[in-house]
């Protein structure tokens, strides 16, 4: 009796361990960033508290990159110090270095990843003095009552339909595959984007995109094995978010497929695979974010980056030669994105579907 | 002619197996000598570091097998001094192996390759001649890499050695009654040590099996739990080496099952779907346990002292 209970209390935390948790949902908004900063007259210190690996070429790699980016802009560590506590995918953990780092004297501390919001909100409560920034999210606390939090989001979506274009396009057996991690958040947002770029020449049937959700942000064994389902299916163009695609990358390099990347570039590593990425760059938002506290606002701003703002870049592997029809049809979905014609899923625009009718009857009725 | 859907599926899924058959296997000895090893997946995240490295300096496939085997030795010596030596709480220690073998790879592969990268000359299929024609069978066992083979040739192996040898049979005592193995003139602490080994050897194969035939690619906490699963695998397999076998074989292929259900159109939430194989490793385990007797070790987890006796 013991053993069996010992046993399946132990399958049980080997589940609970092995289980991954959803990361983010999405909502909207925008914000107008500063064009020049001012002088730091001293140091400015940022923490980041991240879910996954600064080198996870994904989504802790995308602001990680940027806060080192700025930091070389404006001088080296001396201007600005950029420390960062990694693979803090439990949210109780997160929660104990968000204390820490705000206690320290910081004057920015990045919570990324939208998990982390019940406690963000709590230590900011507490620490009124240091500003917070969190993402993926758009509520800054106001309700609250706090006047300390930033707030960032990226439209994932609209890369992800340009990518699905360029995969519909290349796909000769006119079968694509996506390794997603979880059905939420920032991948959920890319990976309807990328289908809904995928379906829109006309060259896909919709049976024939086929999602993987593995589950996990960081299981890279059961991407490569996702990988591996969608190949044997006939899929011969991938694409895939969160921490764990290396291991589908690699699958789809030895098949001699196409890949296309989400939130960093990624084509250092496979050059013979990766397409195309679309890269986050959230450098200018930390830029606006360390302007406004230097000016007295320490929060309240919500940042939305996309294709228009530039803060979302489709970034091309020089060593894969992509025909000109491919490319020419990906800088006409940038063009037609950034200029509203065309409006993909997940865009808060199309979140209510009642106001899209009622600008619709209105622009009707004004002809 | 083309695999059906379900051939295919085992085959990933035999495939998918090794990593855990090695890790269970090698801890099933362990805890047949009475000692627990939580730190499985600790030394095969190790295993699975050195053998990536190895190949990524250039190093053969078999050579990197063999330097994750003797990482993973290494650090089954470790708990073996711990756990048979200074007598500690196996558990315990198990846990703080894990997480140096966590750490560590970490902190190597960040210092060593910084970030991923894949290896192209890691181990490939090697189907192997007439038996790989044959309907069915050929596809699903005997068209995969060397480390699959391995694996499955371990399983019959391992059960000789624990049953049929005077080796094994020390090892079975030692588990069984390590106080009369000890009037019998066994050491046991010396059967512990080496069954403790072998078992952080097989351990760091399974890392190997996972980051240089399966994947190709090394990234940090890449097991994701397979060790622990491993040590569940053995319980589930009733430290029997056909047992694990059933297991492995069942929890693996649901995995991959999982995996397919999802791009066939079935409309089924995937956060539905993803909990297939727990939930039908499950019911297995509590069947399992139902109707057949498992043989426990019964000194398992306990530290032996001739004094006390």
């Amino acid at each position: 009796m013991k053993t069996r209970f010992f046993a399946l209390s132990f399958l049980l935390v080997a589940v609970i361990v092995s289980a991954g948790l959803p990361r983010s949902t999405q909502a909207q908004a925008a914000a107008t960033m500063a064009a020049t900063m001012p002088a730091l007259t001293k140091q400015f210190k940022i923490a980041i508290v991240a879910p996954s690996a600064k080198n996870d070429i994904a989504w802790t790699e995308s602001i990680f990159d940027a806060a080192t980016k700025v930091q070389t802009e404006l001088g080296g560590k001396d201007k600005l110090e950029v420390t960062i506590s990694e693979n803090l995918f439990q949210v109780p953990d997160a929660a104990a270095a968000l204390r820490d780092y705000a206690g320290q004297g910081y004057d920015l501390v990045i919570a990324h990843g939208t998990q982390y919001g019940g406690p963000l909100f709590e230590v900011a409560k507490d620490f009124p003095d240091v500003s917070f920034a969190w993402g993926t999210a758009t509520d800054v606390g106001t309700s609250a009552g706090l006047k300390n939090v930033f707030a960032y989001e990226a439209r994932a979506e609209e890369g992800g339909y340009v990518n699905g274009v360029m995969a519909a396009l290349l796909s000769k057996s006119g079968i694509i595959g996506i390794v997603g991690p979880v059905e939420a958040g920032d991948a959920k947002l890319y990976i309807d984007g990328f289908k809904a770029g995928a379906l829109a020449s006309g060259k896909i049937k919709a049976e024939n995109v086929k999602i993987i959700y593995t589950g996990s942000f960081g299981d890279t064994a059961k991407a490569a094995e996702s990988a591996k389902t969608l190949i044997s299916q006939g899929a011969d163009v991938l694409t895939g978010s969160a921490q764990q695609v290396p291991g589908a990358i690699t699958e789809i390099q030895k098949a001699k497929g196409f890949w296309f990347g989400t939130q960093t570039d990624q084509a250092a590593g496979w050059p013979d695979a990766v397409v195309a990425s679309q890269a986050y760059d959230w450098a200018p938002m930390l830029k606006d974010i360390i302007t406004k506290r230097l000016g007295g606002t320490k929060g309240g701003v919500a940042y939305t980056i996309s294709l228009k703002d530039g803060g979302e870049k489709i970034v091309y592997n020089a060593k894969v030669t992509l025909p000109a029809d491919v490319k020419a049809a990906a800088d006409k979905a940038v063009a037609d994105i950034s200029a509203g014609k065309i409006v993909v899923p997940g865009n808060p625009a199309m979140a209510t579907p009642a106001a899209t009718m009622a600008a619709t009857m209105a622009a009707t009725a004004s002809k | 002619m083309a695999d059906s859907s379900l051939v295919l599926i085992a085959a990933q899924g035999v495939s998918a197996a090794a990593s855990y058959l090695y890790a269970a296997l090698g801890e099933s000895v362990g805890q047949r000598s009475g000692v627990y090893n939580l730190g499985v997946d600790g030394v095969m995240l190790m295993g699975a570091f050195t053998a990536f490295y190895s190949v990524y300096s250039g190093q053969s496939p078999l050579m990197a097998v063999l330097i994750a085997a003797l990482v993973g030795a290494a650090m089954g010596l470790i708990m073996a001094f711990v756990s048979v030596t200074l007598k500690a709480e196996q558990g315990i220690s198990g846990i703080g192996l894990y997480m140096f073998g966590l750490g560590l790879s970490t902190l190597l592969f960040n210092t060593l390759i910084k970030t991923p990268r894949p290896v192209d000359n890691g181990f490939g299929k090697v189907p192997i001649p007439i038996l790989s024609d044959v309907p069915i069978i050929g596809t699903i066992i005997f068209n995969q890499n060397l480390l699959v083979y391995g694996a499955l040739l371990l399983v019959p192996i391992s059960w000789f050695v624990l049953n049929k040898t005077t080796f094994g049979l020390n090892i079975r005592a030692v588990g069984q009654n390590p106080q009369a193995a000890d009037a019998m003139g066994i050491n046991v602490a010396r059967i512990r040590y080496l069954a403790v080994t072998f078992g952080g050897a097989m351990a760091g194969v399974a890392g190997a099996s996972l980051s240089i035939a399966q994947t190709n690619i090394f990234q940090q906490n890449m097991t994701n739990g397979i060790g622990f699963i491993a040590v569940a695998l053995v319980y589930f397999g009733g430290w029997s080496p056909l047992g694990i076998l059933g297991g492995t074989l069942l929890f693996s292929i649901v995995t991959t099952m999982q995996l397919w259900v999802q791009t066939l159109g079935v409309p089924i939430s995937p956060s539905l779907v993803s909990m297939l194989p727990s939930i039908v490793t499950i019911i297995a385990l509590v069947l399992a346990v139902s109707l057949y007797r498992t043989q426990t070790p019964s000194a398992l987890g306990i530290p032996y002292r001739r004094d006390e006796n």
